[in-house]
């Protein structure tokens, strides 16, 4: 905490860096500065664009605009390694050092203590040891890396890092995988390397550890500077606020959704449902005509509850009832076959075939709910996408384009097209805004409003929160992986659901811990 | 130090198998026949070294038996077709092998190919042109050969070390310090540990995939010099499926296929382990020689899954440490 109290020179400093990955701009005009000797977070939602930041930074990405400098320098690193070089180092979720090779091996790679050309194994092992006791490490320094826990294996590669005359270090969810106890070790670390002046970079979707180690935080919204805050006079609610942000008010207008309609026929209902360690289990009804919205913090359990709905997750308890009938649920093939359908959140790997054209995307969805053996003739198919395309608009609107080369909205819209072929009773979307642009975000919002209006059931996931209050008629809200909240009515407001999100979640955490 | 279980499992063996011949046939455990052992396996044992590095690193070279085959052709010609000094012969067919391995070391990196089709290519093109320089098999009268072939150290007992068991056995020391003692060797680890961490941890990787490459063909190169000073002749069809037999050896010997694993002296107990059944084949004079390949199948078979168990074994502490995320 002291460090942001003086005034400390700031180390490396980001000014307008844009990048764009075809159509989908990831970041635009961001700024960041750290301080030497501070511990920074670097905050938001998924999709919000930290690690293309990071990536950016560390080269592994070119940019498209903008600059870093290191020290006062302008650096442009190339590659992992020349930023290494330049002493920016990143340690990832996923430790990157070889489980096969000795700790020393793995600490002095490419850079051992050398006699004649042999490696002086004995005083590499030395120095290892000299290094980890750094780092309060007392093991054998001898046996492969692999053998040691997740915990040790990032401080070794933290240790590697800061040997490499590291200046800023980048700590991408170093604590996703570890224990409580491990988490106090890793802070240990990182304020000690603070002292000595080296700015760390902490990104994490964990708010409490956040409050506990940071002196600063940086947050990012849809590729956006949302801004920069001391920690200590940041409150948690503001801060979900300018995770989950306002912005869209403007382009979508106030809110549409109106619950004064007469009560809707249930479409499908979830009692008691849910999955142990991966959603608790809730009470869900779903209607016909009504846009239920699920928000909730990253790793909240909304993707989640999405998954179990549509019986691509198999629930462990409880019961899924469509139409008054309780129904099996174990497989997408099951949810297909009742009328659901899921248009996933990550759209490139779980949603479009890229090299398929726009028209065999659409009916794909259909022919699989057909069976093999009644195939859609080319008129048939023609039709549908021909229908499709300009009911939704999709641009250009040419059935016989490959969907890749479509932008990101309209990649959504025939994603959105395929499952509306198959006449669905209930639709689930998992975030349908992210990563497409302004306009195509008011258009899809307009969608959904539309859909509904024409009898659709409608699961809406967004981390939009000004999206979600202006389409939905119920707002569930998730917290750890719990249904904690269903507002409804009057009741639903950016407020109301920030209150929700943040309420008493520092109790809950300490109450766990 | 790495892959020790595995090794001392494959030295168990290799003992207790010697004993086992021993026991029915006494006069196996004689220097005699080791010495024999030594010479008739001897550039197999050299590829093997090679063979080593390349599968530790997370390769594999499919082209080396073809290799050693166009050399005894090459060098039988040179020497008695086109009058080339057998030295020079030498230094040309290495450079030329060398070469040959840097080339398909730097397609597998640079196009980013699987080694196994980029080495089943080169082997195919090693064999085509040993056919293409000659068909038959080429006789080879010159001096030097005779000199090598008489040359032997005296063992206790009456048995022979000859020289190119001399040439196989300083190879694999040589192999052994190079993989286990330089950053060379380290990084041959590394690089099958996962390249693109390796690479990350500042491995060229680039510049080792041909290095390694080029290191197995230039001592598929020498057992190739080995093999034609073993048979005095140079003939396009020799060592036909030794890239097999090698590959052979070094799983036996504890390297772990997919990389990252291994040692050079567990390739060398592998090879004198083949070369054990063999000599036991040979002993019984009843089975057929085929018995080899039977008998090595099986161990091959018993020695990857042990390793399978092993990699498993080792596995399950982590895997229970994890899931425990978010």
């Amino acid at each position: 905490m002291e460090n942001s109290l003086d005034p400390a020179p700031s180390l490396l400093e980001v000014r307008g860096i844009s990048k764009s990955f075809a159509a989908v701009r990831a970041l635009q005009e961001v700024d960041f500065t750290l301080r030497a000797g501070e511990i920074h977070a670097l905050l938001g939602e998924n999709g919000a664009g930290k690690s293309t930041l990071i990536k950016v930074i560390t080269g592994v990405f070119p940019r498209d605009a903008g600059l870093v400098r290191l020290g006062g320098e302008e650096v442009a690193p190339r590659s992992a390694k020349a930023a290494l070089e330049a002493g920016i180092a990143t340690v990832y979720q996923e430790v990157n050092l070889l489980p096969n090779l000795s700790v020393a091996q793995n600490l002095f790679l490419d850079r051992q203590p050398m006699r004649f050309g042999i490696v002086r194994e004995g005083e590499m092992r030395r120095r290892a040891k000299v290094l980890l006791a750094d780092f309060g490490l007392d093991i054998d320094v001898a046996a492969p890396l692999g053998n040691y826990s997740v915990a040790i294996q990032h401080v070794t590669a933290i240790a590697r890092a800061v040997d490499l005359s590291a200046r800023v270090l980048i700590l991408d969810e170093p604590t996703a995988s570890l224990d409580r106890h491990e988490v106090e070790i890793l802070f240990g670390i990182m304020r000690q390397l603070a002292k000595r002046g080296i700015g760390i970079v902490f990104v994490s979707h964990f708010l409490d550890q956040v409050y506990e180690i940071s002196d600063r935080i940086t947050v990012l919204r849809n590729g956006r500077l949302v801004g920069e805050r001391e920690t200590a006079s940041l409150p948690r609610l503001e801060l979900i606020r300018m995770m989950l942000g306002r912005e869209l008010a403007e382009t979508t207008g106030a809110r549409t959704a109106t619950s004064d309609r007469l009560p809707r026929e249930v479409c499908a209902s979830f009692q008691n449902y849910g999955k142990a360690g991966y959603v608790a289990p809730f009470n869900l009804e779903l209607r016909h005509g009504e846009v239920v919205g699920l928000a909730g913090l990253l790793g909240s359990g909304r993707t989640e509850t999405a998954r179990l709905v549509f019986g691509a997750e198999r629930a462990d308890g409880g019961q899924a009832m469509v139409a008054g009938a309780s129904i099996r649920l174990q497989s997408p093939r099951d949810g297909v076959r009742h009328g659901f359908g899921y248009c996933p959140e990550e759209r490139k790997t779980d949603g479009i075939v890229a090299e398929l054209t726009v028209r065999e995307n659409i009916v794909l969805a259909l022919q699989a709910k057909r069976g093999l053996h009644r195939p859609l003739s080319r008129r048939e198919q023609d039709e549908i996408a021909k229908r499709y395309v300009k009911m939704l608009d999709i641009r250009p609107p040419d059935p016989e384009r490959p969907v890749g080369l479509l932008s990101g909205g309209n990649q959504q819209k025939a994603l959105l097209a395929r499952w509306l072929a198959t006449s669905p009773r209930l639709l689930v979307l998992d975030e349908p805004t992210r990563g497409i642009d302004v306009g195509a975000h008011a258009e899809i919002i307009r969608l959904i409003r539309e859909l509904c209006d024409d009898g659709l059931a409608l699961l809406v996931i967004s981390s939009e929160l000004d999206e979600i209050v202006t389409y939905s008629d119920r707002v569930i809200v998730l917290r750890d992986r719990t249904h904690v909240e269903e507002l409804s009515g009057e009741a639903i407001d950016v407020t109301n659901i920030l209150g929700a999100i943040a309420a008493d979640g520092a109790a809950m955490q300490e109450a766990r811990a | 130090m790495k892959g020790l279980s595995p090794l001392l499992i494959t030295a168990i063996v290799l003992v207790a198998g010697f004993a086992a011949c021993a026991v029915q046939f006494p006069n196996i455990a004689s220097t005699r026949v080791i010495g024999n052992l030594l010479t008739d396996n001897a550039f197999l044992g050299i590829v093997a070294t090679g063979m080593t590095f390349v599968i530790i690193s997370g390769g594999i070279d499919l082209s080396v038996g073809s290799v050693i085959g166009f050399t005894t052709v090459f060098v039988a010609l040179a020497i008695e077709r086109w009058g080339v000094p057998p030295l020079v012969a030498f230094v040309a067919i290495l450079v030329l092998s060398a070469a040959f391995g840097a080339a398909m070391g730097a397609i597998i990196h640079v196009f980013d190919l699987p080694p196994f089709i980029v080495t089943l290519a080169g082997m195919f093109l090693a064999r085509g042109a040993s056919f293409l320089l000659s068909t038959e098999s080429v006789p080879v009268t010159a001096p030097i050969y005779s000199t090598v072939s008489d040359f032997a150290l005296r063992m206790p007992g009456g048995g022979r070390l000859s020289a190119i068991a001399i040439i196989m056995l300083a190879i694999v020391i040589g192999g052994a310090l190079l993989l286990h003692l330089t950053r060379f060797g380290a990084n041959v680890y590394a690089l099958g540990g996962n390249r693109a961490t390796a690479s990350l941890m500042g491995v060229a990787v680039g510049k080792m995939t041909v290095k390694i490459y080029m290191l197995s063909s230039l001592f598929a190169g020498i057992a190739g010099i080995v093999f034609s000073f073993y048979t005095s002749a140079g003939y396009s069809l020799s060592a036909v499926g030794v890239e097999l037999d090698s590959i052979a050896a070094v799983v036996i010997g504890g390297t772990l296929l997919t990389g990252g694993q291994g040692s050079v002296i567990g390739t060398f107990l592998g090879v004198l382990i083949q070369g054990m059944i063999q000599t036991y084949i040979n002993f019984d004079g009843t089975l057929s020689s085929w018995w080899t390949k039977i008998a090595t199948g099986i161990l091959l078979f018993a020695f990857i899954a042990l390793q399978q168990g092993l990699v498993a074994l080792a596995r399950r502490p982590v895997a229970k440490r994890v899931g425990a995320a978010p």
